[in-house]
């Protein structure tokens, strides 16, 4: 008889993980870090970010806040710029399937909790729902002062010119605030957040979302949250104000209009159509009957099926 | 043997309470209560105990609590009632390994028995300007989240969280909370948070969110 034949059955039937991957002690300190960042909206809290079985950059930080809130009654949707059906949406989604066996879905209203990687869904969320962002560099601060000590100080004294300097002198520029992601917003009226690298389209979304919002950076080790209703505005100038991307071309799939556009290139001659980043509401709008000027093209045809189009930036 | 080698004996081998059945689903049950209950500052968040039955004066929700957030990385400070209880402090220690601390200020955690009697809020760390994330979180036991049985009139609370307005009753408290609650607001990104623990639900008052005056 071989040693492994000695493990009684019941050993292999409790699986190969702890639910949700991390260990217990783990999930506290991050849960610990969690309830700070809620009461302190906006203030990255430090905590001891763990090295996951994926890289950094792979969203490991949206992974560690996700295995500390999750519950097996959960059920999970994961995306990727928008998308449910990219790289990193799909292996972190498998990462949950195995590791703690919950429910997950494409379909936005059906998720309790959301993992996002640089986008917010476009339907409303509710307030029964959780977004989880994956952060790559959570300091606003930090391309303008690389200390830490400083940019934390700075943070303590409320210190905010140096980021109003950096959108100054993009209207200097470019006669316009040139920033189109990772958009600085003050949350309740103290901290400047970096709300991730969303396209700033998405930042009037962040404003009094009915959602609690969970930010979580691994290689940084930093954990922020905005508690549902808060108010969040989008730094400006009163003579340049917030503005938000505009798209002249309604989705080429499903006509949806005022919704966050991708671009695909159709082929190398030119050819190119714009469709909507968010891949659920792109074909939740489509299985209601509404197509978009391009939705008969064959070449789209293909593109709606297997979407891999990159954000514009 | 005699009696009292006998008494002695049935002492030590008073059996201690048993933790959470399930670890590691009841914990994530009941930090979701936390979490909820933080977000949405004010509101009662039903709590399942799962048949926690720890040493009186610990509550079972605030057992549940202990059992959910302390560990060894958490120092703890106990008020009166359950520093002098051993069958608490024998609890929380199997079960938790937390350091028990004497000096509030000490804490990361203070478990409050009675909240009547309650030391000034003012006493426990309240985190510094550069790290407001260091400061202690404050758990106070027994509380009541009906209306009409508490002695101290609900109060109104706004700020993160909620969408515009709600009102909080709960007790009992000490005779100056509300002025302590408004001061340690006010102070804000330092100062401590709260939770408040009931029968079979808890409710949250983080440091973000303000205290409006009541209308008499």
């Amino acid at each position: 008889m071989t040693d492994t034949a000695q493990i009684p059955d019941s050993v292999h039937e409790q699986g190969e993980y702890n639910f949700a991957y991390l260990d217990e002690q783990t999930k506290r300190m991050i849960r610990r870090a969690i309830l700070k960042g809620i009461a302190i909206p906006g203030y990255q809290v430090p905590f001891a970010s763990r090295e996951m079985p994926m890289p950094y950059g792979w969203g490991t930080g949206g992974v560690q806040v996700t295995a500390a809130i999750l519950g097996k009654s959960d059920c999970l949707k994961m995306i990727d710029q928008g998308s449910d059906d990219t790289t990193n949406a799909v292996s972190l989604r498998g990462f949950f399937e195995k590791t703690a066996g919950v429910r997950t879905t494409c379909e936005t209203a059906e998720a309790t909790i959301i993992q996002t990687r640089h986008r917010i869904p476009e339907k409303t969320l509710r307030e029964d729902q959780i977004l989880v962002f994956q952060v790559p560099i959570p300091e606003p601060l930090r391309y303008l002062e690389p200390r830490e000590t400083e940019t934390r100080k700075m943070h303590a004294l409320e210190d905010y010119g140096l980021m109003h300097v950096k959108l100054y002198e993009d209207i200097a520029k470019n006669g316009h605030i040139a920033t189109t992601y990772a958009y600085p917003v003050k949350v309740n009226d103290r901290y400047v957040m970096d709300p991730s690298p969303t396209p700033k389209f998405d930042n009037p979304k962040i404003d009094r979302m009915a959602a609690l919002q969970l930010y979580g950076a691994g290689r940084e080790k930093r954990i922020y949250a905005i508690p549902p209703y808060t108010k969040v505005k989008s730094l400006d100038f009163e003579d340049y104000p917030f503005e938000i991307q505009q798209f002249d071309k309604p989705c080429g799939l499903c006509g949806a209009e005022n919704v966050y556009l991708d671009e695909v290139i159709l082929d190398d001659k030119g050819g190119r159509m714009f469709v909507c980043s968010d891949s659920d509401y792109c074909e939740e709008r489509r299985a209601d009957g509404h197509l978009g000027p391009m939705a008969a093209d064959p070449a789209a045809a293909r593109v709606g099926n297997t979407k891999t189009g990159e954000t514009v930036r | 043997m005699t009696a009292t080698q006998e008494t002695q004996h049935s002492q030590a081998m008073t059996p201690l309470a048993a933790g959470f059945h399930d670890p590691v689903h009841d914990a994530q049950a009941c930090f979701r209560a936390v979490m909820n209950a933080m977000a949405r500052p004010g509101t009662r968040q039903s709590l399942d105990t799962a048949g926690l039955k720890p040493p009186a004066p610990l509550t079972p929700v605030a057992a549940a609590l202990a059992l959910t957030l302390f560990d060894y990385d958490t120092p703890v400070w106990l008020d009166k009632p359950l520093m002098t209880s051993e069958a608490v402090k024998a609890f929380l220690r199997f079960h938790t390994g937390a350091p028990i601390v004497s000096e509030p200020v000490e804490a990361a955690f203070a478990l409050v028995a009675n909240p009547g009697q309650m030391i000034p809020l003012a006493s426990f760390n309240q985190g510094s300007a550069e790290y407001p994330d260091r400061s202690a979180t404050v758990i106070l036991l027994g509380q009541d989240f009906a209306a009409a049985q508490t002695a101290t009139p609900a109060v109104t609370l706004t700020g993160p969280g909620i969408q515009d307005s709600t009102t909080f009753p709960v007790g009992p408290v000490p005779p100056v909370f509300w002025e302590q609650v408004t001061a340690n607001s006010r102070q804000f990104p330092r100062g401590i948070d709260l939770i408040f623990a009931g029968t079979a639900g808890i409710a949250a008052l983080p440091r973000s969110t303000r205290i409006l005056p009541t209308e008499v």
